[in-house]
């Protein structure tokens, strides 16, 4: 049991701090201001391979291992948690379905120019009236000769009018519910394929956040990810390593909440001392860091377990629930050891708490996870 | 092409503090890296090699613990890494440290060498030119840019005060690399994997060939007599001013020192 | 080279650095040490003078202070390269053995003398800002900044000669020039000969004419982060220009894009020594005291008080530079 890193992932550690301090946090403010897709920045994640971490050299990525590429998404969060979640929703929920589930066809074609990063990868599962009761998709695919016909509409989808390669869910089978639900790889650009609203959000504002509309769309039927009905299998898989992408965020930004406040308080001063010198300063951050901690070990725990173990889907939910729980305690305290100031988008706590929110929220809300946990512990 | 490139572990001057009360410099906690010379001498290498194609390999006379800088250098791209580590290295001043380095880069082979120009924590910018002498091969310091014909010549941008030589020079050479030259490559993830599948070639004082008396403290002219933090200027008077005040405290501050009528 | 009996090595030797006939600044400097250095040694001061038609030269360096001036005249020696110099230099050396040879901290310098050094296998101290003699040991104590300028160690050499070092330009005063001191002048043919060390010069390129160097200005108006932007900086270059002085800047500017890098004062900058340096809104890192704490007087503007550039501040205001500058100038002009 070693709760230290390795020398090697230590390294990846100072490469992926290095390369958001240097490359991506003088873009945070204007990513968050703007809305805008931090387009440079995945460029320059493409040139450094940081798009495929966690797959395989012979399929186009790193060969580095889950822990690796949970480092890259959680120094990334610390200072841009739209940055954070565009690679996690990429290699998360794009990548790794194909990886796990695709033909070695669909792998070539696919998954290489994803890892590569020459294509940007999105997944597609939540509609109007499916959010968390996932199984209610409406989205039907319909099979027409080597086709299959797509209908319906899918929302909030990250990276969406950005990506290039989406994985979605649609129903084949109504009459069998989850089990009549498959999966398939949509190329953009397919006819009847195109985007509806940009979502206006309350954080995570640069990650593309779109509404997927498909009418009529013509799918290959060698597009199917995965057997037939297996679909719903699929999501609840992929999104298990989701979660473990989505606590790394979280548990970025909680970091770099930290950091930002450690810093300030040890400037800013009122009554004469600067505020690191009152206990209430010293007692709050204290508790702050202890959670960080513990969130950081279940990430990495779950990080591990997922390369290591046959199911991990436990480990996944706890480091979610806990790590996104983090967050957002953390951001909102140290918005409040800001005072005015941290209400103020001068200081970056301003928007690490507004990031923070989502995390609770997408690829399982906190209720979804305690359901895992509890799901497992009471079986 | 073979080009050797000298990397040095370095504490980050920049995180260096010393302690108010006991006037002491703190060295707990300051992170090591790679002294930023080297790295840029590093990424001219590749550079080279990506263009014209080489093997580069990079070396590092120090503690065991320099081995992390050897696999950041492989990491970012360097085919083959050296360590020279010995008790008997140590203490070794500017003139011991390149004999060893020397002896080490002649049994490794080499076209073209390639150092920083001066590492952060000396200053001393000597161990390259050093080097240079005792292979008895051509030096260039200062590099700014660096060119190759891809047959026997390297064409080196050598910085001066107020101008720049083109210098034309035939292989085997040696060239410090300024640290403003390019801006280093990051590692990526896979080259760190590939890093630590690398093994790092580990030599002592008896892997190379070099005589006692040259090496480490006993070979080193020079002796540190005393080591201490810098003192610092007393501080004057500090006042808390607006802007029209400050101004007349300036204004009769720079008639007081004549500075002003 | 190694040596029982230091007392065979005798003589303050320096080299004066010259380009395009023109000696440098530098080259005064050093004779101003060698000249106190040697009369503690209880010897005389020698300059080695190298270059091609520049012999006209000694007798400037002899005003500065030189007892003797060896001149080295060749046309291999026309631009500096490092070969024919460290050749010439080395082969003097082994002829006079110097006690003490010094060279300045330039890019020169700072090439050829560690190619010497390992030539005539001897210690080289680099970048000296403090040079002094151990009377009763008959060593030079040479003293240089490490670790960024955080620490100042003190070396000797003590077995080997000569004792060489660089000296960091603009830190060591030059004599009073004197016309009446003259220098016994001897041509030294050093039969420099081309082997494989010598590379070609193809071409030079002068470097474009800028403003005065901010080591030569008697009065800086330096810029720090606080100054916040390129474009404040014109604020500062008005002040400078009133006051008949220069802009200069600390590193965060330079690395901001503020500022070219030659106006950088400090550890990886210049060191200055002027009768007057403001500092704006210069926050004071140690990098940065290391390169200007010499200053006559200091004045130094910053909003928080506890900005350790009031440590060395001769005057210190805690204040807004943004209103204290503009009125600064206005009451200048009126």
């Amino acid at each position: 049991m070693d709760f230290l890193l390795s020398p090697e992932h230590m390294m990846y550690q100072k490469l992926f701090r290095e390369f958001a301090e240097k490359e991506v946090k003088p873009y945070a403010v204007v990513t968050d201001e703007t809305e805008e897709f931090p387009r440079r920045n995945v460029d320059l994640m493409k040139q450094y391979g940081f798009m495929g971490i966690p797959v395989e050299r012979e399929l186009g990525g790193q060969g580095c291992d889950t822990l690796a590429y949970v480092l890259c998404v959680e120094e990334l969060s610390k200072v841009c948690a739209t940055t954070g979640v565009i690679l996690s929703a990429h290699t998360s929920l794009c990548c790794d379905p194909i990886r796990k589930f695709g033909s070695s066809e669909q792998k070539e074609k696919y998954l290489k120019p994803l890892a590569k990063g020459e294509k940007l990868g999105a997944f597609a599962l939540t509609e109007p009236s499916a959010g968390t009761d996932a199984s209610s998709v409406q989205t039907r695919a319909v099979p027409d000769g080597d086709s299959f016909i797509l209908n319906g509409t899918k929302i909030f989808i990250t990276n969406g009018k950005e990506a290039d390669i989406y994985v979605i869910f649609a129903m084949t089978d109504k009459s069998a519910g989850a089990r009549g639900i498959s999966a398939f790889i949509v190329k953009k650009g397919t006819p009847g394929f195109t985007f509806g609203t940009k979502e206006q959000k309350m954080g995570i504002r640069g990650s593309s956040t779109y509404e997927l509309i498909f009418r009529d769309c013509r799918i290959p039927k060698e597009n199917m990810l995965g057997q037939v009905g297996r679909g719903f299998n699929i999501a609840m898989s992929t999104l298990d390593g989701g979660r473990i992408g989505i606590a790394a965020q979280a548990l970025g930004i909680a970091e770099g909440a930290l950091a930002s406040t450690v810093k300030y308080v040890k400037e800013r001063k009122q009554f004469g001392r600067t505020l690191a010198k009152f206990q209430n300063t010293q007692f709050v951050l204290a508790d702050l860091a202890t959670r960080v901690e513990a969130a950081k070990l279940l990430v990495y725990k779950a990080a591990i377990a997922k390369d290591t173990q046959k199911t991990f889907s436990t480990e996944a939910a706890m480091a979610k629930l806990y790590a996104s729980e983090t967050a957002m305690e953390v951001t909102t305290k140290c918005v409040q050891l800001h005072g005015g100031y941290g209400y103020t988008r001068e200081y970056e706590v301003e928007r690490m708490m507004r990031d923070a929110k989502i995390t609770e929220i997408y690829e399982g809300t906190s209720e979804v996870q305690r359901m895992v946990i509890s799901g497992s512990l009471l079986k | 092409m073979r080009i050797t490139v000298c990397i040095k572990q370095v504490p980050d001057t920049n995180e260096v503090k010393i302690d108010s009360v006991t006037g002491t410099l703190i060295r707990d906690g300051v992170p090591s890296i790679m002294n930023p010379d080297d790295k840029a001498g590093l990424e001219a290498a590749l550079e080279l090699r990506d263009k014209y194609g080489a093997e580069v390999s990079v070396i590092t006379m120090g503690l065991p613990q320099a081995e992390e800088v050897l696999r950041e250098a492989l990491a970012m791209g360097a085919d083959k890494a050296y360590l020279l580590t010995d008790r008997k290295l140590g203490g070794a001043d500017t003139i011991a440290t390149s004999t060893a380095l020397a002896a080490a880069i002649s049994k490794i082979g080499f076209d073209l060498i390639i150092t920083g120009r001066q590492a952060i924590d000396g200053d001393t910018a000597q161990v390259g030119p050093q080097i240079a002498e005792k292979l008895n091969i051509p030096n260039i310091s200062y590099a700014q840019e660096i060119e190759f014909d891809g047959n026997d010549t390297i064409r080196v941008k050598r910085m001066y005060e107020d101008r720049y030589h083109i210098i034309n020079a035939k292989l085997p050479c040696l060239i410090t690399a300024l640290g403003d030259m390019n801006t280093p490559r990051y590692m990526t993830p896979g080259g760190i994997k590939s890093a630590y599948e690398t093994e790092i070639t580990v030599w002592g004082r008896n892997d190379i060939d070099v005589d006692d008396m040259q090496i480490g403290l006993v070979g080193s002219p020079t002796k540190v007599a005393k080591s201490f933090p810098k003192a610092l200027k007393g501080a004057g008077q500090k006042t808390t001013l607006d802007g029209e005040e400050a101004a007349d405290y300036i204004i009769s501050a720079l008639k007081e020192k004549l500075i002003i009528r | 080279m190694r040596t029982d009996n230091i007392y065979n090595f005798k003589g303050v030797f320096v080299f004066a650095e010259q380009v395009d006939g023109k000696i440098s600044e530098i080259s005064f400097e050093l004779l101003g040490k060698a000249k106190e250095l040697a009369e503690k040694l209880r010897t005389d001061v020698t300059a080695m003078l190298l270059g091609y038609k520049v012999e006209n030269l000694a007798s400037e360096l002899a005003r500065y202070g030189a007892d003797r001036v060896i001149t080295v005249d060749d046309k291999k020696l026309e631009s500096y390269m490092t070969e024919p110099y460290a050749d010439a230099i080395t082969k003097i050396i082994k002829r006079f053995n110097p006690e003490v040879v010094l060279y300045g901290a330039t890019t020169i310098g700072r090439d050829l003398a560690p190619r010497v050094s390992a030539r005539v296998f001897t210690g080289l101290t680099a970048d000296c800002t403090k040079l002094d003699v151990d009377t009763e040991n008959h060593q030079v104590l040479m003293t240089r900044p490490a670790f960024g300028g955080n620490l100042m160690a003190t070396i000797m050499c003590p077995e080997y000669r000569p004792q060489m070092a660089t000296v960091r330009p603009g830190v060591m005063q030059k004599a009073e020039p004197n016309d009446a001191h003259k220098a016994e002048v001897i041509k030294f043919d050093a039969e420099l000969k081309n082997n494989s060390n010598y590379v070609e010069i193809a071409d030079i390129i002068k470097k474009e004419a800028k403003r005065r160097d901010i080591g030569e200005a008697n009065i800086l108006v330096s810029g720090g982060r606080g100054v916040g932007s390129a474009e404040n900086f014109a604020m500062l270059r008005e002040l400078a220009d009133i006051l008949g002085g220069e802009v200069s800047a600390s590193r965060a500017c330079v690395d901001a894009g503020w500022v070219e890098k030659d106006l950088q004062v400090g550890q990886t900058g210049k060191t200055v020594r002027p009768t007057l340096y403001i500092a704006v809104g210069i926050s004071g890192a140690i990098q940065h005291l290391a390169g200007m704490e010499e200053s006559g007087t200091i004045i130094a503007i910053n909003k928080d008080e506890s900005a350790p550039i009031f440590e060395v501040a001769d005057y210190g205001i805690v204040g807004d530079l943004n209103t204290i500058i503009p009125e600064l100038i206005k009451k200048l002009r009126s």
